[in-house]
């Protein structure tokens, strides 16, 4: 990358591999619970959420010799919360449909950890441009997962990807279905978004072993 | 110059910078915004209204597009020929009545005091539509749609909508493959007005038998299907009254 630093550009690369929030850090596992049954939600979720963490994260860095550190949890979580808001009641009154899909996702993106995690971790310790890379690396390394677990989900749970039916319809048993496939009705809820995320992590743990912990 | 944040003097003084600032911008906001937003959501009712009647934009069998809003306002005094308030033993004309907030007049109900209850007769190709809606729980917050019934009771078309059920799950009561569902079937069973039960596991995934008052619930949400059964019997309830007068079967 000609633009960036070296240091720089792992601050976008580290978050989506060895140093994944989700993976690694295991943070932001709730949300990543909750709104991957299917993918266009996934998507949906992880642009505000870069959204929110790249603005956040430079807000925070810009106030960071300020903010009293007594207080600078509450301070950042009304940073988020207020981020969060605006883009809402902006969106509701400029694009009605869209603030209707993302609704559902505001409370979710106020207390998903990953945010406050990075406000903590970096944006109070850092200038500007590092935490605007930092927030949209955490951010892309947050939605990548959740791509992948929605893809997942929505593919055997539904037989869909972004509700366009992939297997043939279930119910006039036509493709895939003519041949006894069944959607797997479990995909669909909580629990296997977990096994998904549990099979990532195994999967890339085995893959670099230096990111297995020593008990 | 360094600034000593750790003082008590400057924590309080930044904490009250702070919410005054961030105050100021959620109430600017908030203000200068309304206007937009309250226009946004009348359209939407109308929208919702027409929807349930069977007007929409609707291309294939998957989609949900409502009559856009720069024509909506001209549909909905199309189409809607009448708008009442059914409160208790009056019935009065109201062209605002769609603007009535069904919440509160549930709770208001709920206490024992008489609710203002709007309904809307719409015309198409003929035929009379009764719109009513509706306002429940699900699982995580309210849930509310639209119900267009016949004079014979036969569900003629239905809108569900949410605030925050979980996508992919019962955030799918917006969809059509559920709300189609609804269409023909019977709001009554015998002289009772029994409403349409979310069922899982009635043997009719198909939805080909329209008399039994159900129809095949969502898989994982349970808790958002029997919010939408209960919504249907608790508004059927309150409106029975008003039916008997127009049913005539």
């Amino acid at each position: 990358m000609g633009l960036l630093s070296k240091k720089d550009a792992n601050l976008i690369k580290d978050p989506l591999a060895d140093n994944n929030p989700i993976t690694i850090q295991v943070l932001g596992i709730c949300s990543a619970l909750a709104i991957t049954a299917e993918l266009k939600a996934s998507v949906v979720m992880a642009i505000a959420v870069m959204f929110v963490l790249g603005l956040g994260n430079v807000v925070i860095s810009a106030m960071r010799n300020i903010i009293p550190s007594k207080i600078r949890i509450i301070v950042q979580l009304i940073v988020v919360a207020t981020l969060v808001i605006v883009v809402d009641q902006v969106l509701k009154a400029f694009a009605y449909p869209l603030s209707k899909t993302l609704s559902v996702f505001v409370g979710l993106i106020i207390t998903n950890c990953i945010i406050m995690g990075r406000f903590e971790a970096f944006a109070l310790g850092n200038g500007l441009w590092r935490s605007f890379l930092d927030g949209i690396g955490n951010s892309l390394g947050y939605g990548i997962i959740l791509v992948i677990v929605g893809f997942f989900r929505e593919l055997l749970g539904s037989g869909t990807l972004f509700g366009y039916p992939v297997f043939g319809d279930p119910i006039e048993k036509t493709g895939l279905y003519s041949f006894g496939y069944e959607n797997n009705g479990f995909m669909i809820i909580p629990p296997a978004a977990l096994i998904v995320v549990g099979i990532i992590i195994w999967v890339q743990r085995s893959r670099n072993p230096a990111l297995v912990e020593e008990n | 110059m360094a600034i000593n944040t750790d003082k008590n003097v400057y924590t309080v003084v930044f904490a009250s910078v702070m919410v005054i600032v961030v105050g100021s911008i959620l109430a600017f906001l908030a203000t200068g915004l309304s206007g937009r937003i309250n226009e946004n959501m009348r359209f939407e009712k109308q929208q919702n209204i027409l929807y349930a009647m069977g007007i929409n934009d609707n291309v294939d069998e998957g989609s949900v597009n409502f009559v856009p809003t720069d024509i909506v306002e001209d549909k909905f005094s199309q189409y809607i020929t009448e708008q009442i308030i059914i409160k208790g033993d009056q019935i009065v004309d109201n062209d605002e009545a769609y603007l009535i907030d069904m919440k509160k007049q549930l709770a208001l109900a709920k206490k024992g005091e008489t609710p203002e209850l709007p309904l809307f007769i719409g015309e198409k190709d003929g035929k009379k539509f009764y719109v009513i809606p509706m306002y429940g729980k699900g699982l995580w917050d309210d849930i509310w749609g639209y119900i267009a019934l016949d004079d014979k009771m036969i569900v003629q078309g239905v809108f569900f909508d949410h605030k925050g059920e979980t996508p992919g799950l019962g955030a799918n009561i917006n969809q059509r493959y559920f709300m189609d569902d609804f269409t023909g079937e019977s709001i009554m069973a015998g002289t009772r007005y029994a409403g349409i039960n979310v069922a899982k596991g009635n043997n009719d995934p198909l939805n080909n038998d329209k008399e039994d008052n159900e129809v095949d619930a969502l898989a994982g949400a349970t808790i958002t299907g029997n919010g939408v059964s209960a919504m249907i019997k608790e508004t059927l309830n309150l409106y029975k009254d008003y039916l008997k007068t127009i049913r005539t079967n």
